[in-house]
């Protein structure tokens, strides 16, 4: 028993759990072909759910901040980049791919950079004054995500909002039988890339040493002289502009959102982070795509289980690991 | 202790228009609006054991709330309309919020205050996303209408005079309205006198003491976890019973008056502006609140009307933008109002 607990540990311990999932699944869905089918969908939709999760735990992690109005990000992100796309509708429509893309690279940039400024924004009003009360910043970032949501209920009003596709991205793909989206292809590789990223500013640039520090003790890299304060707001920054980002990816997967987007998204978000453990972004990558490859395996084989499945998955994995399976050490 | 006499007085005040209410304000709405203060006094008051007693933020009343709604409303219509049923339906809703309140105390409540907030949150959203999918039963995003027990019917004759007509007493008929108000009353009266009673317990004191210092009480010998789920259990029993007495007085469950996202944020408005930690202020609290609600949405129509012809401002004053301004007195009132109305008065009396 226990050396096969060593085997398992040695090749990837709880990491090997998403790869269980997909195991299990493919023997009580049978079919080969939509088996992989959801199995990509599932992968797209993690990496997505990586993206919007990410900033919220490595900002936990950091500053022991949870913000609760972090799915804000999301909606913002989704309905800015609706617009953008919107507005280069006839880009999108024309066959030059350059066209496509320069109108796609446009939307998720004014996405960024809208979470970013949105972010300072949070960061400097709302969450600065109430550092370390855990209480009112609960209370404080829940009441600014009703103001954010809102807000974009008042902008661009309570009808579903449609979300134009670029040209190349339609349509899908057949491979050994089974049809997999282009979209969801290009999803799962962006959220690969920003993971990648992610990972080598982590842990192989300075300003990821000071941040990595900073999770594990913050006071000392406080007393070493480094401006912990700055560093956050950059870490902060970056977070929502990645979870602006996810909310655009999840706008072109969806293709119709409503304002309610946001509030949808940061249960499963919060699961995904729950499940991860707090604080490290391999953590959330694991939590992200086990609650996607969850939802879509279930939501194939029950439906009307998906959302509860991983409320299941979470109780599971909260009376076996109370941290989550992967928190940054603390 | 000179502040605390006085928040004491006013909500003994409230209580007391409370009482009469029936017969000082004859207008339907205006009773309406009593009852449902009454029945958020209980739900405010039992939430703010929770988070100001003892320091766990939860946002999962409104699902409690609704439990104890949907049983109620469930027995009516699937059973029968009468008392033997009702209290099946309460006591069924009451045990469901109990088995689910263990559940989540024990899983989470051994971690950190925003875990435990987490997890309230994605269990809240599961119940209402449930409430709208089991259509069948719980009659999906329309709710359920049904007919509660005979004696809150309005055409019950509570009193008759010579005639045989209905008796009135200073103008108001006693009928079944007048039993289904007072009904409201004396249940919510009752239950907020327990909660009073609890926290003035010893178990209320181990209570704030674990809040101020949970290590310490641990170390006094103190079961944390234990006495955090048995709060977290008892508060929501209270908003259980809360929604078992609102859905007979509504006649109507639906997850826009039980389980939906706003009433929560109704409910930690009420306890930040009466003030945490002192069940008193819920009182305040959940009046003011309720008040507004139903005043001030018309008060936003007029300005919305009156600025039409500005751009942008008649589209943040309409009223379906109500939620945006509660967020941001919500938002204000957290910065530099902590303590509420109740915890300010007491903080004033006792600097002087």
């Amino acid at each position: 028993m226990n050396t096969l607990g060593n085997m398992i540990e040695r090749a990837g311990g709880v990491f090997l759990l998403p790869v269980a999932i997909a195991i299990i699944a493919f023997v009580l869905i049978g079919a080969p072909s939509s088996w992989l089918t959801l199995t990509v969908a599932g992968l797209a939709m993690g990496m997505m759910l990586f993206l919007m999760a990410s900033g919220l735990s490595l900002v936990f992690g950091l500053m022991d901040v949870l913000n609760f109005g972090h799915s804000a990000f999301v909606s913002f992100g989704a309905f800015v980049a609706a617009s953008v796309l919107a507005y280069f509708g006839g880009w999108l429509g024309s066959d030059s791919i350059v066209l496509n893309v320069m109108a796609l690279v446009f939307a998720i940039a004014a996405a960024i950079v809208f979470g970013a400024a949105l972010g300072w924004f949070f960061e400097r009003v709302i969450v600065k004054p109430v550092y370390s009360d855990h209480l009112r910043q609960i209370l404080i970032t829940m009441g600014a995500l009703i103001v954010a949501e809102q807000l974009i209920l008042a902008t661009w009003g309570g009808t579903p909002t449609n979300v134009p596709r670029p040209h190349f991205l339609e349509g899908t793909i057949i491979v050994g039988g089974s049809s997999l989206e282009v979209y969801r292809l290009f999803a799962f590789i962006v959220g690969a890339v920003v993971y990648a990223g992610l990972y080598l500013l982590l842990n192989k640039t300075r300003i990821g040493l000071l941040i990595r520090a900073g999770v594990e003790n913050r006071e000392m890299v406080e007393a070493l002289g480094f401006k912990i304060d700055r560093l956050f707001i950059g870490v902060f920054m970056l977070g929502s502009a990645l979870a602006a980002m996810g909310g655009a990816m999840w706008a072109g997967y969806e293709t119709l959102i409503t304002p309610a987007l946001g509030a949808e998204m940061m249960v499963i978000v919060f699961i995904v982070v729950i499940i991860g453990g707090l604080g490290s972004i391999q953590g959330t990558l694991l939590g992200a795509i086990m609650v996607a490859l969850m939802q879509n395996y279930v939501g194939f084989l029950a439906p009307k289980l998906a959302l509860a499945s991983n409320m299941l998955l979470m109780m599971a994995i909260l009376l076996w690991r109370p941290y989550g399976l992967a928190p940054a050490v603390k | 202790m000179k502040g605390n006499t006085t928040v004491k007085l006013i909500a003994f005040a409230i209580w007391a228009l409370l009482l009469f209410a029936p017969f000082f304000f004859q207008e339907v709405r205006q009773v309406e609006v009593a009852a449902r203060i009454a029945v958020f006094i209980v739900l405010v008051a039992s939430y703010d054991l929770l988070i100001g007693y003892t320091g766990i933020v939860s946002f999962a009343h409104t699902m409690f709330f609704g439990f104890g709604a949907y049983g109620v409303a469930i027995a009516m219509k699937q059973l029968d309309n009468t008392w033997g049923y009702w209290i099946v339906g309460a006591l069924a809703g009451v045990l469901v919020a109990i088995v689910i309140a263990i559940l989540i105390g024990l899983l989470s409540l051994r971690v950190k205050a925003i875990f435990f907030a987490m997890i309230t949150l994605a269990t809240a959203t599961v119940a209402l996303v449930l409430a709208s999918q089991l259509s069948t039963f719980t009659g999906g995003e329309d709710g359920i209408t049904y007919s509660v027990p005979d004696v809150f019917k309005p055409a019950t004759k509570l009193l008759t005079d010579d005639e045989g007509k209905v008796l009135k007493i200073a103008g108001v008929r006693m009928n079944g309205k007048i039993a289904a108000y007072y009904f409201v009353f004396a249940s919510c009266a009752l239950m907020f006198w327990v909660l009073l009673r609890i926290v003035g317990s010893p178990l209320g004191t181990v209570l704030k003491a674990i809040r101020e210092n949970e290590a310490r009480a641990e170390g006094i010998g103190y079961r944390v976890v234990a006495y955090r789920t048995a709060v977290f259990v008892i508060a929501a029993i209270a908003a259980a019973l809360a929604g078992a007495i609102y859905a007979t007085w509504l006649k109507y469950t639906g997850p826009e008056t039980t389980l939906s996202f706003a009433i929560m944020i109704d409910i930690l408005l009420m306890v930040v502006i009466g003030g945490m930690g002192t069940i008193w202020g819920a009182v305040i609290g959940a009046t003011l609140m309720v008040l507004a609600q139903y005043y001030l949405r018309d008060l936003m129509e007029v300005a919305a009307d009156a600025t039409a012809s500005i751009p942008l401002l008649p589209e943040l004053l309409s009223p379906d933008r109500w939620l945006l301004w509660l967020g941001i007195i919500f938002i204000l009132l957290v910065y530099f109002f902590p303590a509420g109305i109740a915890g300010t008065i007491i903080q004033r009396r006792a600097a002087k």
